[in-house]
């Protein structure tokens, strides 16, 4: 027998070893974050867009990550985006949001009652409880509760609120508060309960919502959802090719069209700040990233 | 829904219906009908229907023009994304018969999709081993599929099972020492198939149901030898080392066309003629009901063996030898037993007596020696159905197994 020299494997490929690869940041609210990320992975590799991505267990971490440079792009939820932005500005860097999915665009929120209460605007809930997602999402909380408190009904004193804290940190991402919210509205432990309009569908569609059982008194006007957020930097040209590969990606084609599936998209498009007025009036009203805006020296 | 005209929006109108109570659907519906670039104009009452559509159209890759609040919400719907047959691939067709229905080598992105399904792109590929029309198909596959679920016979009211049986206990003894023989090879005969339809591209629809029902058929003669065994006696006979390994050969055996070749040409085939010479000796109506119906599905199973190996011999040349060589091999490894295991072959001979007196006994012996005479020429015959000359076939047929299977 011949014994040869033993030789540490080499792994082709391995993109831990490789210089100038772009790196995503995403939260992984769901384990099919997993499989989304690593099918965009193998889709942008045969593209030539050297790619891999970190996955967070929330976005603070994500935004911060970004600002240290472990990532240089991130999937942001539009309240990191906004975290994002407002750190850049305080450190005197730019943060541009590069791409979004077609259904991030023009989403509105609904405030429901049960059909037959009497309440037909947020007026009318004065003193009422309203059930709402997690402390951070932002349809499902934060710009409901921005148009209660524009409507005169402070938070936190009246109308009472109903919090459903599912999974804080990921901004609402994970479905559970809204769906909690909606049953406690069923259940009478609510007079309303903030719900995304798609939600609102899929509610009804699923049974959590009984044909008939519930009444819209107001629904909030369009915002945007999530972006690719980037900082000013050296990674621009990757940035580049990375948008460019994926306003290429056609829902017809099957390579990525199960991948476009699972992120819950027809369309990439390019990124656009005009949606996310509501809620920066939202947070400058409710105060709730002060303190991480504080611990990121962004006050 | 009205039919398109001359530039008007196409209608679908929701009435009262919630698109969360099935209003989707009509819309699925009017949006997949709808040309490129043209517009269909949705109304409804139901107060959720501008929320509702909202959400919609953003999930459907859809532009929406205005839904107003008013009591009939009158919407447009321009576009929706590209629909899933975009790109699909038809799986050949369901009709067998159809030119062009069975693939020669089905793809393995088509994975699961029914024969004759349109097929999404972009299925994950679901790797079947055995995917070779030549191989695996055989013309006849649908006809003694349909033939085998007509046939399909109920265990608890097919059989007399309070029949009498008054014969002597060594008569008992005999038939129970059998039905265990039986039981380890109709196991056999069970494992075998299984083993290869979970590798069988569902393509090949006919072949997978034969195989199924197959493995029932073997399930069924296991429970009724069982309950025979079992009838008169609290505990089987002996599992015999010899017939094991013989029939562990046939377990081991990797590919289809030999393993289907010993098993069910050259094993269920020998069986044939011993469940008949069984059904001719049975001491009992239960013992001959259960061998009787059990030869009914033992002839199908032949029948199917000999049906795919005489088309796929018809295709490659080169198979006979494969299968000669198979017999061979399967000889050399069985080289230590080279008789009918002693406690079965004596089983058979008492059965064949009918008592334990010497005149008797010599007549059963000569029996047994007739039943192997049978089973050669039957095999012998068959091998030639196969393209074997006269020669190779008794050769081949005599290297078969001694234990029968």
């Amino acid at each position: 027998m011949i014994c040869s020299e033993l030789l540490p494997p080499v792994v082709e490929g391995d993109v831990s070893n490789r210089d100038n690869v772009l790196i995503l940041g995403a939260v992984a609210y769901a384990p099919k974050v997993v499989s989304i990320w690593e099918g965009f992975r193998t889709v942008l590799e045969a593209r030539r867009v050297p790619f891999d991505f970190v996955l967070f267990s929330n976005y603070e971490r994500q935004v911060e990550a970004l600002f240290s440079g472990a990532v240089h792009i991130a999937w942001n939820s539009p309240l990191a985006w906004i975290e994002t932005d407002r750190v850049a500005r305080a450190r005197g860097r730019k943060a541009s949001a590069v791409a979004m999915r077609d259904s991030d665009r023009d989403l509105t929120s609904a405030v429901i009652v049960r059909a037959r209460e009497s309440a037909q605007s947020l007026q009318d809930l004065s003193g009422a409880t309203v059930a709402v997602g997690a402390a951070d999402s932002p349809q499902a909380t934060l710009i409901p509760l921005l148009h209660f408190a524009e409507a005169g009904r402070e938070p936190g004193r009246k109308p009472q609120l109903l919090r459903h804290d599912v999974f804080v940190g990921k901004h609402g991402d994970h479905v559970g508060g809204e769906r909690d919210a909606v049953r406690a509205l069923l259940a009478g432990q609510a007079d309303a309960a903030c719900v995304l309009d798609a939600n609102l569908l899929a509610f009804g569609q699923d049974g959590t919502l009984p044909p008939g059982a519930t009444r819209v008194v107001f629904q909030t006007p369009p915002y945007d959802h999530c972006n690719f957020t980037v900082l000013d930097g050296p990674h621009g040209e990757l940035v580049e090719r990375f948008v460019e590969a994926l306003l290429a990606m056609s829902y017809a084609d099957p390579e990525v069209r199960s991948l476009m599936d699972q992120e819950g998209l027809k369309a990439w498009l390019p990124g656009r700040l005009t949606g996310y007025a509501q809620l920066e009036r939202a947070v400058a009203k409710l105060g709730v990233i002060d303190g991480w805006l504080a611990r990121m020296g962004a006050t | 829904m009205s039919p398109p005209d001359d530039g008007r929006a196409q209608v679908v109108d929701l009435e009262d219906l919630a698109l969360d109570r099935g209003g989707d659907l009509l819309l699925r519906r009017a949006l997949s009908a709808l040309a490129p670039g043209a517009r269909l104009e949705v109304r409804g009452r139901d107060p959720m229907l501008p929320i509702h559509l909202r959400a919609f159209c953003r999930k459907a890759g859809a532009a929406l023009k205005s839904a107003d609040g008013s009591s009939v919400a009158i919407a447009y719907v321009t576009g929706g994304a590209p629909t899933r047959e975009q790109g699909a691939e038809r799986a050949g067709a369901a009709d067998p018969a159809e030119p062009g229905a069975i693939a020669d080598r089905p793809a393995a992105t088509w994975g699961l999709a029914p024969r004759g399904a349109l097929v999404e792109a972009g299925v994950a590929p679901l790797m079947f081993p055995l995917a070779d029309k030549d191989v695996v198909w055989c013309d006849d596959a649908g006809r003694l599929y349909a033939q085998a679920v007509a046939a399909q016979w109920d265990p608890a009211t097919a059989i007399p099972w309070d029949a009498d049986t008054n014969h002597a206990p060594e008569i008992e003894d005999a038939v129970v020492q059998i039905m265990t023989y039986l039981i380890e090879n109709e196991t056999a005969a069970l494992l075998v198939p299984a083993r290869f339809v979970a590798s069988l591209h569902p393509h090949f629809r006919e072949v997978m149901q034969l195989l199924a029902v197959q493995v029932a058929d073997e399930a069924r003669h296991i429970e009724v030898f069982s309950r025979r065994a079992r009838l008169r006696r609290g505990e089987l006979g002996l599992s015999t080392a010899s017939g094991q390994a013989s029939l562990r050969t046939l377990l081991e055996e990797p590919d289809f066309a030999e393993a289907s070749f010993l098993l069910s040409v050259l094993g269920e085939g020998t069986f044939l003629s011993l469940l008949r010479f069984l059904h001719n000796h049975a001491p009992d109506p239960i013992t001959a009901a259960v061998v009787r119906l059990a030869a009914q599905d033992e002839a199908r199973h032949v029948a199917f063996g000999l049906g795919h190996l005489q088309r796929h011999i018809g295709r490659d040349a080169g198979l006979r030898a494969r299968l000669a060589g198979a017999v061979e091999r399967r000889h050399e490894a069985l080289r230590q037993a080279e008789a009918l295991d002693e406690r079965v072959h004596d089983a058979l001979v008492l059965l064949a007596a009918g008592s334990l007196s010497p005149s008797r006994i010599a007549e059963g012996h000569d029996l047994v020696r007739a039943l192997h005479e049978d089973m050669h020429a039957a095999r012998a015959q068959r091998l030639s159905r196969l393209g074997f000359t006269e020669a190779e076939a008794a050769a081949l047929s005599n290297l078969h197994t001694r234990n029968f299977m």
